[in-house]
């Protein structure tokens, strides 16, 4: 396990690497500067700005000076909100999208599953179809109308929740709704065919043989078994719930990263991007590392080391 | 079995517990965010919408409009621009101009900063002096290039002591300019003219970063909280010299970076405001609110235009470049397509600086002009027919409601001048780029003023090298009479020399104007005297709720 896990941890190290050389390369071949604007510098200031920040070297020094700063976990001032440093931008907007991707993950997995469960018990029966018609709007109503639709009714029109803004739990619950919409209906129908599956199998005949009630059956033995798929699908869930927050946080007004992640490259705020960039990557590569462990754990059938030992 | 199940179970207790936790832990900071119904009778609290975070609230570093809008509101500067929109006293109580007015010696009054600091005029020079001074990195430091020797001072060939600002004492300040420059009393309200508390600025040289003792203020309002791009608050300041007009007890500014939800958030009550100067509407809204009598529009002081580059064929030849300017319904574009009751541009000047611009140079929409320009234009390059001319790019940096524009008006083109058009958008600082460079046939640019005066807009065209023509495009005759309005001390005869030289301009037509911006908002009715100037900025400083 500990050999897997650092094998694990030395091949992230070189996926970190890849993704910061080429967003490196990329961000500086696209035409445009931090200082590109509409109403245009003085050639002598804008000469004396990339001096300051070092955009006069040759690139390897800057690539070269760019990883160190890596390695000491210090990415630099910003070169467009100059009353920040991108590890304050990070440690100020994190905190913010993380609550929102949590409750977002809770949400979607509570209740995709609990609809997936109620669906695979009453299969073709009422619940079933009312549970699959809310799982395929979930999964066809894209977030940011999803967002819209629920500012105007819950907000505006029976106001129970507020609009926007981050303030407090109240304000916590649209966002979190919203984004968690598409996730949770893809988890019901996963629930859904899963549990399906499983409660056709003999083990689940030879419980009820043996005279367990179906409650005691779904969750001694389907559920557990049915749950594998979802496991599966944490990884890419995390991830897309948190690069997918950007739009969310937007519309609900929400000081996240997410933000961030978009408008640096607009505004060519290098140091932003890059900063952004290397954090959501570790936080990408460890989730999904923290999935294949998870996995392994709950599928004892699933060996992480030692399965090819003749290799 | 048992265990596992237990496992499983205490995996999502622990996922509850955790977000139950960050929960209440965000319910802490939840007061003051409840200032949403600012309709009540009497509480004078505002909240409105700024968008983005500011990027920076250091006066010589701010460069930016959200930044203008929170400085406007908590510095001040030697002037403000008043209710009626010319420059009053604010931090000079008084001032005396030189005969040939390139001296102006300004009378600081007794003011104070909000931590009791007076205010000096040695606060105005360590401010201007920071700007100027290269190693900060001021990128709006050229506004100050009036004053004389600041340029040579900024660009690192002269000295920041030859720069003509001076403390003769305490309370008397003597700016000399490089030219007589009218407009200068309207400069010292603008925000890189705002002084800082140098006495704090010298001990913290991060003042500027965050809320706090060290950010002192001297204007109608002290900000009390900063978070970032979340929301700043502002509080009536005790120690301002003229504490009597600021009706308003807080302003919060949220930043919200959407129009639907700004709103959103303005219909439901949690917002006093939506819409320019400091937010923005929806533009599929502003029909609906024309009709509904909620919409508030008035004209600034910018302009939308289409560049055209003058160094390649067919826009080499100024005939052309005047019938793609006429051929044009710039009405029937702001009727359908805009709908922001923007007024049609054909001068460069906006009306708020030139009045008898809302007529312009020529008449919107004049097909048969066009066609004779046209005529004339493709006889001089040679062609015998439109279709014979090389295929014409219209670009435009990628946004929806540029397109719109983009696509009426290829349309109007290829339905009155026969002539093939194909649209081209770029990310915005890919677009800037080719622009800059010339790389272009025409190219869509919005400018808005600095302050107004009409040589705003004008000088940009004074050189073809120069940094925001972009055309390559210059006149000598055109560049005399600008030369003659800088040291023209009498207002009108220099306001006649600048409409001369626009007059020019107009007749060469490097730029083809579509239309004057406008603001358009909606506001709690009950909230009176935000002052807009002409430029389109907002002060909240005599506002107050009835």
């Amino acid at each position: 396990m500990a050999k897997y896990i650092g094998k694990r941890l030395l091949y992230m190290l070189i996926s970190l690497w890849l993704i910061v050389t080429a967003t490196f390369f990329f961000m500086r071949m696209a035409p445009g500067n931090p200082f590109t604007s509409e109403k245009q510098l003085p050639p002598e200031i804008e000469a004396n700005l990339n001096a300051h920040y070092g955009l006069d070297q040759p690139w390897y020094v800057q690539y070269g000076e760019y990883l160190l700063r890596i390695l000491k976990w210090d990415f630099g001032p910003s070169f467009k909100y100059k009353s920040q440093t991108v590890n304050d931008l990070i440690s100020e907007g994190f905190p913010v999208s993380f609550l929102l991707g949590l409750e977002a993950i809770f949400l979607a997995v509570a209740i995709g599953v609990l609809l997936g469960i109620i669906a695979a018990l009453k299969h073709n029966k009422w619940q079933d179809y009312t549970a699959m018609i809310v799982a395929v709007l979930g999964i066809s109503v894209p977030s940011f109308i999803m967002a819209s639709f629920l500012q105007y009714f819950l907000a505006i029109k029976w106001g129970i929740f507020p609009v926007a803004r981050w303030e407090g739990f109240m304000y916590t619950v649209l966002p979190a709704l919203a984004l968690a919409s598409t996730p949770m209906a893809f988890i019901a129908r996963l629930t859904r065919s899963s549990m399906l599956e499983v409660l056709a199998n003999d083990y689940i005949k030879t419980a009820k043989s043996k005279g367990l009630s179906s409650g005691a059956i779904t969750v001694k033995h389907a559920i557990r078994n049915a749950m594998l798929p979802v496991v599966t699908y944490m990884g890419p869930l995390t991830a897309s719930i948190l690069t997918g927050s950007f739009v969310i946080e937007r519309i609900f007004g929400l000081p996240g990263l997410g933000a961030h992640f978009v408008t640096s490259i607009s505004n060519r705020d290098y140091t932003v991007i890059m900063g952004v960039t290397v954090f959501y990557s570790i936080l990408l590569l460890v989730s999904i590392l923290l999935v294949d462990i998870a996995y392994g754990i709950i599928d004892p059938r699933i060996k992480l080391a030692g399965g090819k030992k003749g290799e | 079995m048992n265990k596992k199940r237990f496992s499983f179970l205490f995996s999502i207790l622990l996922v509850l517990s955790m977000f139950l936790a960050a929960c209440s832990g965000g319910d802490d900071n939840a007061d003051g965010g409840d200032s949403g119904d600012g309709g009540s009778d009497v509480e004078q609290n505002l909240s409105v919408n700024i968008n983005t975070e500011p990027p920076s609230l250091h006066p010589g570093l701010a460069k930016d409009s959200t930044s203008g809008t929170v400085l406007r509101q908590t510095m001040e500067g030697l002037t403000r621009i008043g209710k009626e929109g010319t420059p009053e006293e604010a931090m000079a109580e008084s001032w005396e101009v030189s005969d040939d007015q390139t001296v102006y010696t300004f009378k600081i009054r007794e003011a104070q900063w909000s931590n009791g600091d007076p205010v000096t005029a040695n606060d105005f020079e360590a401010a201007w002096k920071w700007a100027i001074d290269p190693a900060n990195q001021s990128e709006y430091a050229y506004q100050l290039n009036y004053i004389a020797g600041a340029e040579a001072a900024n660009t690192g060939e002269g000295s920041l002591d030859d720069v003509g600002v001076k403390a003769i004492d305490e309370k008397t300040l003597e700016v000399t300019l490089a030219n007589p420059t009218p407009f200068f009393l309207e400069l010292t309200a603008f925000y890189t003219y705002l002084p800082f508390n140098s006495k704090v600025a010298e001990a913290n040289a991060e003042w500027a970063n965050d809320a706090g003792d060290d950010y002192t203020t001297n204007g109608p309002f002290h900000m009390t909280e900063w978070a970032h791009s979340d929301k700043i608050v502002l509080e009536k300041s005790d120690t301002y010299w003229d504490k009597d007009a600021v009706k308003l007890d807080t302003i919060e500014m949220i930043m919200v970076n959407d129009p639907n939800t700004e709103l959103s958030m303005f219909d439901n009550g949690e917002l006093d405001w939506a819409g320019a100067p400091t937010g923005a509407l929806p533009l599929d809204a502003l029909p609906a609110l024309k009709d509904e009598g909620r919409l508030i529009t008035e004209p600034i002081a910018g302009t939308y235009l289409y560049k055209f580059n003058t160094t390649v064929e067919p826009f080499n030849n100024a005939n052309i470049r005047k019938a793609f300017a006429h051929a044009m319904n710039r009405q029937e574009l702001i009727d359908n397509v805009t709908q922001g009751e923007q007024l049609p541009a054909m001068a460069l000047v906006p009306p708020t600086m030139f009045p008898e611009n809302e007529e312009g140079y020529f008449p919107d929409n004049d097909m048969e002009a066009a066609k004779e320009y046209l005529e004339k234009g493709l006889e001089e390059l040679g062609y015998s027919d439109a279709s014979e001319l090389p295929a014409i790019t219209l670009s435009y940096n990628t946004s929806e409601g540029h397109q719109k524009i983009a696509q009426a008006i290829q349309d109007m083109w290829t339905q009155n001048l026969g002539v093939e058009v194909t649209l081209n958008n770029q990310e915005w600082a890919v677009y800037l780029d080719s622009v800059h460079a010339l790389d272009y046939q025409v190219a869509r640019m919005g400018w808005l003023g600095d302050f107004n005066d009409g040589i705003n807009f004008l000088e940009a065209y004074r050189d073809a090298d120069g940094g925001n023509n972009d055309t390559g495009w210059e006149d000598p005759e055109f560049q005399e009479l600008l030369a003659q309005s800088a040291t023209e001390t009498d207002a009108d005869a220099r306001q006649q020399l600048l409409k001369d030289a626009e007059a020019i301009f107009m007749d060469a037509m490097p730029v083809a104007p579509i239309y004057f911006y406008t603001n358009n908002w909606v506001q709690n009715e009950n909230l009176k005297d935000v002052a807009i100037s002409g430029l389109g900025d907002a002060q909240f400083k005599w506002a107050y709720f009835e």
